[in-house]
């Protein structure tokens, strides 16, 4: 076992509470990297995985689009892109209900970003690509169904 | 293994559209090497911040449930042509790669 990766990543659970600190607009993340968020990033299901990014029970949203194919035939490589019009939109998660450890990223916007990500993400089996977005205290998510025809995970 | 990264940043409006290709394996730690059978070990980014002239406009955290080569795209509404774009990442082993490029 490497004590030094043993350290990172004790280092990266309890710094955990300073990315929540980041997200709710507390601390300017000018210079500091976002501390990885351990808990929600292994979390096995997506419950678990917004409770450790703090958003507890999201509203649905009709004002959050995602675009992404509704069969994928690559799992390991699935298109998605999110834009969100409500105001004031801070961060940005990305889950793929079914996959392993569900949160596939997470992103924080600040300085002028708009509420817009896109990206290429990894499915499992064919399930739900949900969004969480996170604007001005509040939490709101939409969901979109994709299709995959061979799954991205197993290799 | 820090291999360089592409950035392009377009105006639209007043919108910088930036796209971000990054080089890496994103491995989740679950695969199997097909000629040995052992697990290939996790090796993904976990952190990416993107700065506009110092100002960060992005700070991303991925999991292992991003594509091998991750792009990324975020639009930045206020840039002008000519402003300096950066991104940086690192990954679970803590190797690091920053780039650099100007809104065209």
């Amino acid at each position: 076992m490497n004590t030094l990766r043993r350290n990172v990543l004790k280092g990266a659970g309890s710094a955990g509470a300073v990315a929540v600190a980041v997200a709710a607009g507390l601390l300017k993340p000018t210079q500091a990297l976002a501390e990885w968020n351990k808990a929600a990033f292994e979390a096995k299901n997506v419950g678990d995985a917004m409770k450790g990014l703090g958003a507890g029970a999201p509203a649905d949203s009709k004002d959050i689009t995602i675009k992404a194919p509704d069969i994928a035939e690559n799992g390991a490589v699935v298109p998605v892109e999110v834009s969100s019009s409500i105001a004031g939109t801070t961060n940005i998660a990305i889950f793929a209900e079914k996959n392993g450890t569900p949160l596939v990223g997470n992103y924080a916007l600040s300085g002028g970003a708009q509420g817009y990500v896109s990206t290429r993400i990894k499915m499992g089996a064919t399930s739900l690509v949900r969004a969480v977005v996170t604007a001005g205290g509040k939490t709101y998510t939409a969901a979109k169904e994709v299709k995959v025809t061979i799954g991205g995970c197993g290799g | 293994m820090a291999e360089p990264m592409k950035i392009r940043a377009t105006m639209a409006g007043d919108v910088a559209d930036v796209k971000v290709l990054m080089n890496h394996p994103m491995e989740t730690g679950q695969r199997k090497d097909a000629k040995t059978g052992q697990l290939v070990p996790a090796l993904f980014i976990q952190d990416v911040v993107a700065t506009v002239n110092g100002t960060a406009v992005m700070t991303a955290n991925f999991g292992t449930g991003i594509s091998k080569n991750p792009y990324l795209g975020f639009k930045v509404k206020g840039a002008k042509v000519g402003d300096k774009v950066s991104v940086s990442w690192v990954d679970n082993t803590g190797d690091k790669t920053s780039a650099e490029a100007a809104v065209a």
